[in-house]
């Protein structure tokens, strides 16, 4: 879907990124992480032109992006950032409006695709005629990616899009590009310096510094089969564990066919949250529910020891 | 010799500087320089530049400000600009006073010689050249400010020196010198009357608009109008009701409050004043941090003190802003009283449009500008002064 | 029905009686000055003076706006920004010059008339509406720039539909300080031979004629306050659609 074939671009002399090399599939999650300065930022604004490249070439949909029209190259692209950039006199509908009107939509057509996105971001139609300032940040955030998907693009990029908010209402937003993803099956590009962030939502993860890729693959690879002693040390050879241990689920460790009484736990939880329960019950042994709320199996501590070298091969 | 892309293209990296030159060289040539009338009920003859005796002395200096367009700006290149076209300014004032003397010689002693849009379009291009020379060498507010002023120098020079005396304008000042006095006096009058009455009232008024916050739209309202109303109409309002006063209290007229004059011009150059000054004492009280004035009662400050140690030391950079405004204010609409008979260089503005006199009209103007100019930019250097202290 | 208890309405209504009484009121200034010979202005209709005031003011105020908004938007564009200091001490050094001294100046340069009043008014309302589009372009959040470049829009629809309608308030209130000065201005453009409401006051002071002053700085002084109150409501609209 979109290819880096050695692409370098240097502000006043200063290289962001250098000989940057990178194919996203289409469909995938691709995050790319890295500290302030590994050029994440401004990798992700050359997809979309916002920065133009120096030399290289970058591709997308099999197209070289410098034949495209940049206007037309960026409707065909979600965009959300930080600062969420809600348009402050447009009311919330008409902002998530903003590129099927550039487009030239009938008016039905958008209030369906409206009444649609409201109902994958969980937001209250009656918010359609408010104006940004009097939402919160969650709400105006999700406002943010509603406005991205509105016209239906073929790839979403965002700029470290959950920086600004709160804890809580950045991991319940986490969990819904998850789900979205799942549900449209579209290319997404995500920006982050969190590390948990990257973790939870990558199909692809990608770790940048000093404008170059350190080392990319799935999430679980980087933890267990770190290239050097800077990705070793980017993730915390301290947190590596813990962290392993969020990529699994609850479900692909259970073992089916037993059952135990006392409070279940859902099948659908990281293996890292049910090492929190483990520790918070003082038992080596917890019973696991489906999503139906029906009886799984029993999760045992000590298998999320053997855990490792499986997850590493599944991921 | 090759001549390479990048050189040709280096002027445009400056382009402030190429279009003021531009534009500069421009008005130059096709603009005339001054205007010589044989005498006063004549039209002016146009002269170009090219006319005007020992006219090649600007040829240099703006041959090096052409030249520096080649060169990156460095603290160098924009010196020797900043020098060149003080330089030049100088040399188009002395060439202009220099014309007048050898024109009066072979001329007759009624003959006149005034500056023409040529001169006055350079000298203003000159002026913005200078003060994008400057903003480009320094930061520094104070430093900037002390450039922009030192340029004047050498044209002051020429003035005091007599060398321009037989230009019309200074012609028309040697024979109204008495009237340009008494309107300096007049206007500087005007000026104190309206200021100092305006502090006494606006302090007070804006700490207690400060401490009693629900009177401020009110009061800012009521303001509001007044500064909306035309200065001639309140001028003209206040007319009547002064010159009935006067006639019902005869005793006013000693004092010389009456219908006209200065008495009414006062009163509404004062409430003009309020506005500005109410509101920029207000301001400045609102912008000084409350933490401020807490820890000075924390050490055991009694209130005036801490007003004194605390507030007034911090508001004062805004309400000497405020001032700054309310005397530029004062001194333009001064002009106007005039026309209500309070005197001032107004009057000798209006008689000159009135008998089509244009030495005069600029005889009235210039001195106004120059005073505006010349308050903002000492109450500029005062308040980065202060600033600079507080740093 | 709310809209009869508005202030503004009734200000237009005073203000349009006023005219139409005025030409009346003879008899009264002559009660209050029995000594004037001609205590009620004649020499043009009072209508006729408004009308004129208005055209100056309105034509003058038009192309400024035309010039000032454009060359704030020009000098804040990637390609104009070299201009930018240049144009704000610009603003700054012609702030510091009473608007008197521009009408006086228009004289020697063009003559007396209508037109060099115009020319003079327009120079001076530069200036405010200058300072206000820069301040409010200035104040467009920059995450809204980003987003409106990101989502695919043109120049020309980020600069009307975003820059400019967040900027609006800002920009009128400073065309609002640059009627309200012109309004003052053409008060006195009679002494440069351009018909106004002025011209009741100016003919009145040189002829001591307090009832010709009095007419004509009453109509003056309500225009400017009816003028400023419109613009009040205007800048609260666009307030409140830009939120």
């Amino acid at each position: 879907m979109i290819e880096f074939k050695g692409v370098s671009r240097a502000f006043n002399g200063k290289a962001a990124v250098s000989d940057l090399s990178l194919t996203v599939a289409e469909g995938e999650f691709c995050v790319l992480l890295g500290t302030s300065g590994s050029g994440k930022s401004t990798t992700l604004k050359m997809i979309n032109r916002l920065v133009e490249f120096d030399s290289g070439e970058i591709r997308f949909a099999g197209e070289s992006i410098r034949q495209l029209d940049a206007r037309d190259l960026r409707r065909r692209m979600g965009y959300a950032i930080q600062s969420i950039g809600l348009f402050p006199h447009w009311t919330v509908q008409k902002n998530i409006a903003t590129v099927p009107a550039l487009l030239g939509w009938s008016k039905q057509q958008v209030t369906q695709r409206i009444a649609a996105l409201l109902a994958l971001l969980n937001l209250d139609p009656q918010l359609l005629n408010r104006y940004p300032h009097q939402l919160s940040g969650g709400q105006q955030q999700r406002v943010g990616v509603a406005r991205a998907l509105a016209a239906d693009p073929e790839v979403l990029l965002m700029d470290e899009p959950f920086g600004a908010l709160d804890p809580v209402t950045r991991g319940a937003l986490q969990q819904e590009m998850l789900r979205i993803h799942r549900l449209s099956g579209r290319t997404i590009v995500l920006v982050t310096h969190d590390i948990d962030e990257a973790l939870t939502l990558a199909d692809r993860l990608v770790l940048m510094d000093n404008g170059e890729i350190v080392q990319q693959g799935k999430p679980a690879e980087l933890l267990t089969q770190p290239k050097n002693d800077f990705v070793r040390d980017f993730f915390g050879r301290s947190e590596m564990g813990v962290r392993l241990l969020a990529l699994g689920q609850v479900g692909d460790a259970v073992r089916r066919g037993e059952w135990l009484t006392g409070e279940p736990i859902a099948a659908g939880l990281t293996l890292r949250e049910a090492l929190s329960q483990f520790i918070t019950r003082r038992t080596d042994k917890l019973p696991v529910i489906d999503e139906q709320q029906q009886p799984l199996g029993v999760l045992y501590f000590n298998d999320l020891l053997t855990l490792r070298e499986e997850t590493a091969c599944a991921g | 010799m090759r001549i390479s892309r990048e050189a040709i293209r280096r002027p445009g990296q400056q382009p402030v500087a190429l279009l003021l030159l531009v534009l500069l060289s421009l008005s130059l040539v096709a603009l005339p320089f001054l205007t010589f009338a044989p005498n006063r009920l004549v039209a002016g003859e146009p002269l170009m530049g090219w006319q005007i005796s020992q006219s090649a002395v600007v040829l240099p200096p703006l041959a090096v400000l052409w030249l520096l367009l080649w060169f990156a700006p460095s603290r160098i290149s924009l010196s020797l600009a900043l020098l060149s076209a003080e330089l030049m300014l100088a040399a188009m004032i002395w060439l202009s006073g220099n014309q007048a003397t050898l024109l009066s010689q072979h001329g007759s002693r009624l003959a006149r010689t005034s500056f023409a849009s040529g001169l006055w379009c350079s000298g203003a291009l000159l002026l913005l050249l200078i003060t994008d020379t400057v903003r480009q060498l320094t930061r520094h507010r104070l430093a900037q400010l002390l450039l922009n002023l030192q340029v004047w120098l050498l044209p002051l020079l020429l003035l005091f020196s007599g060398q321009l005396n037989d230009l019309s304008l200074l012609k028309e000042y040697a024979n109204r010198q008495a009237v340009f006095d008494a309107a300096l006096v007049r206007h500087l009058t005007l000026l104190a009357g309206t200021v100092l009455p305006a502090l006494l009232i606006a302090l007070p008024l804006g700490i207690l608009l400060f401490r009693q916050p629900r009177w401020q739209s009110a009061v800012f309202g009521v303001l509001n109008v007044i500064q909306t109303v035309p200065s001639v109409a309140l001028f003209g309002l206040l007319i009547a009701p002064l010159a009935g006063l006067a006639l019902r209290f005869p005793w006013l007229g000693d004092w010389g409050i009456s219908g006209i004059g200065m008495a009414p011009a006062l009163i509404a150059l004062v409430l003009y004043a309020l506005l500005p000054l109410v509101r920029s004492v207000v301001v400045g009280l609102q912008q000084v941090p409350q933490e401020v004035r807490e820890s000075a009662r924390g050490v055991g400050m009694s209130g005036w003190q801490q007003f004194m140690a605390v507030d007034v030391p911090l508001a004062l950079p805004v309400w000497l802003a405020g001032l700054r405004v309310v005397v530029v204010q004062t001194l333009g609409m001064a002009v106007v009283a005039a026309l209500i008979g309070a005197g001032g260089f107004g009057a000798i503005i209006f008689q000159g449009l009135l008998s089509s006199a244009l030495d005069l009209v600029l005889l009235g103007v210039i001195p106004v500008i120059a005073l505006a100019v010349t308050v903002d930019a000492l109450f500029r250097l005062l308040i980065s002064l202060l600033e600079k202290k507080d740093d | 029905m709310r809209w009869l208890t508005d202030p503004l309405l009734w200000l237009v209504l005073l203000y349009g009686a006023l005219l139409t009484l005025m030409p009346y009121s003879g008899p009264l200034f002559h009660h209050w000055f029995p000594e004037l010979a001609r205590p009620l202005y004649q020499q043009e209709t009072f209508w006729q003076l408004t009308l004129a005031h208005l055209f100056l003011v309105i034509t003058a105020s038009l192309l400024a706006m035309v010039i000032g908004v454009g060359s704030g938007v020009l000098v804040t564009r990637q390609a104009g920004r070299a201009f930018r200091p240049l144009m704000e001490t610009l603003v700054a050094a012609g702030q510091t010059i009473p608007p008197v001294a521009v009408l006086a100046i228009a004289v020697p340069v063009m003559g007396f008339g209508a037109w060099p009043a115009v020319v003079a008014l327009l120079l001076y309302g530069l200036l405010p509406i200058l300072q206000g589009t820069l301040a409010g372009i200035d104040s467009v959040p920059a995450s809204s720039r980003e987003i409106a470049e990101g989502v695919g829009m043109s120049a020309w629809q980020r600069l009307w539909q975003i820059e400019l309608a967040l900027a609006a308030p800002v920009i009128i209130a400073g065309i609002r300080t640059s009627v309200i000065i012109n309004i003052g201005t053409a008060a006195i453009a009679s002494t440069v031979g351009a018909k106004s409401l002025g011209s009741p006051v100016i003919i009145g002071l040189s002829g001591f004629n307090t009832a010709y002053v009095i007419q004509g700085a009453l109509l003056v002084a309500l225009l400017a306050i009816v003028s400023d109150r419109l613009f009040e409501r205007l800048q609260r609209w666009f307030s409140v659609s830009a939120q």
